[in-house]
């Protein structure tokens, strides 16, 4: 199996290769981890993942400066049905729209818009940063094994905006931060953590090979 | 909910950590890569590396051992100390850090905090606020950034730099009371809650540590969202558990996964 890192410039992938082989090893499957920038490559791949660190826009402009990257992400995951986790910003880049500082368009392949965090208390920090339990919302195959709820493992998060759903059937875990916040979304194929699941320890180890064990 | 952060702080000097971590079975105390192994194996929730190396030809030591830690520490890792440019940031972020904190060159120049945060997003820009108390006994509080260690007086208010840099684009405030440092007589309560409660982004509190009753001061007292310490946990008086247990037993939410 060969999982494709998708490398558009944002952020450091050293981490995420080195998770998702660790997560790899450590379960038994096993697999081709790779980090790149070549369309072709994330084409072939069986499985994919899409960082991302920073500003929605710059993360998006990023993206659509590699050529061809969207059109190859979109072949393999929208038409061949390839599995797909986005990450963080990545996560958020499935949205319709991003609605930080500017509006930009997202890939759509999840309805809803990002949104700043507005914490119901004020005394709130923003960035919504540490580590937080889930709360799930339905069953999923990347959740299996994984405890959630308020005694439940942790994650690790670090963002100011969110992902707001526009229908409630692809929400599979929230957090609560001053309100409920969007931690886990899936449709189809496609799934995307907020939180980094390569700086989650064991949490984060237990998702990603949830994540290459997945047979949606 | 969201958890209290435990961040231990190891001072790396030429790729060693500087008087070593004592406190598990490690063949190589002075190795930073093997500390970080046993603080995240031991339940830290994120890890901070302060590099004291003094010449620039030795930094490359330091993107090496931050390497070698991201490649085995899947926890956020924060890296600090002689950070000037743009480059600098860039480096350790490709080497592996999550997060950059940025001290003289912030008080240097401003905008050193929004071209960083610019550049590679919020997420990423601690600014370390080193400050000391200025006002005399009886008048009201008063702190102010010193650079050098602590040596070197800048005349700047520290609570009005902590909003300006907030405004700026950091993302946490990494804040360290050059009085209390080294000290083990607790943190600044008093400038933590002035900082805490005057921005609106997380402060971690630092510089004083002696027990643990001293990081639930932080907290509750002080209004931190992470206690930071260096010696405590190094010199094995306290593992990283019996801080978390101590915070719980104190109503304060942490992360026992």
């Amino acid at each position: 199996m060969s999982v494709a890192i998708i490398d558009y410039g944002s952020g450091n992938l050293h981490s995420a290769h080195k998770a998702f082989e660790r997560a790899a090893s450590e379960s038994g499957i096993g697999g081709d981890i790779i980090v790149t920038s070549d369309p072709e490559l994330v084409r072939a791949a069986d499985r994919i993942v899409l960082p991302g660190v920073g500003a929605y826009a710059d993360c998006r402009r990023g993206l659509d400066a590699v050529p061809g990257m969207v059109e190859a992400m979109t072949e393999a995951v929208q038409g061949k049905g390839r599995p797909f986790l986005g990450i963080c910003v990545g996560m958020q880049l499935l949205a319709d729209r991003g609605l930080e500082h500017v509006t930009t368009p997202g890939l759509g392949w999840i309805g809803g818009d990002v949104v700043e965090i507005v914490p119901d208390d004020p005394a709130l920090k923003i960035p919504h940063m540490g580590w937080n339990t889930l709360d799930q919302g339905q069953d999923h195959a990347l959740l299996a094994g994984i405890p959630t709820g308020a005694d439940g493992w942790h994650a690790y998060f670090v963002h100011s905006f969110h992902l707001q759903p526009s229908t409630r059937d692809t929400v599979v875990a929230t957090t609560q931060y001053g309100g409920e916040i969007t931690a886990l979304v899936a449709k189809g194929t496609v799934a995307g953590t907020q939180f980094h699941p390569e700086k989650s320890q064991k949490l984060g180890l237990a998702l990603i090979a949830n994540f290459l064990r997945w047979r949606p | 909910m969201l958890k209290v952060r435990v961040i231990p702080c190891l001072d790396v000097k030429d790729g060693r950590v500087v008087k070593g971590v004592q406190f598990v079975d490690l063949r190589d105390a002075g190795d930073p890569v093997e500390s970080a192994i046993a603080y995240d194996a031991a339940g830290a929730d994120e890890l901070c590396f302060l590099d004291i190396t003094a010449s620039h030809e030795n930094r490359g030591t330091l993107m090496d051992v931050v390497s070698r830690t991201a490649e085995a520490c899947f926890m956020p890792l924060t890296v600090g100390g002689g950070v000037r440019t743009i480059d600098d940031i860039r480096n350790l972020l490709l080497a592996g850090a999550d997060k950059v904190s940025i001290m003289t060159a912030a008080v240097n120049d401003r905008d050193f905090v929004r071209r960083a945060a610019e550049k590679f997003g919020t997420q990423c820009i601690v600014v370390a606020v080193d400050a000391k108390k200025v006002s005399n006994e009886g008048a009201p509080d008063r702190w102010e950034i010193f650079t050098h260690g602590g040596r070197k007086p800048t005349g700047i208010d520290a609570v009005q730099y902590a909003q300006e840099v907030t405004a700026l684009g950091a993302g946490e405030i990494l804040l360290t009371s050059m009085d209390r440092d080294g000290t083990k007589i607790g943190y600044d309560i008093a400038l933590t809650r002035a900082i805490a409660d005057a921005v609106s982004i997380p402060v971690i509190a630092s510089g004083g540590v002696g027990s643990l009753d001293h990081m639930v001061e932080g907290i509750r007292d002080g209004h931190a969202s992470a206690v930071l310490a260096a010696s405590i946990f190094h010199f094995g008086e306290h593992t990283i558990r019996e801080a978390k247990e101590k915070l719980r037993a104190n109503g304060l939410p942490v992360r026992i996964d």
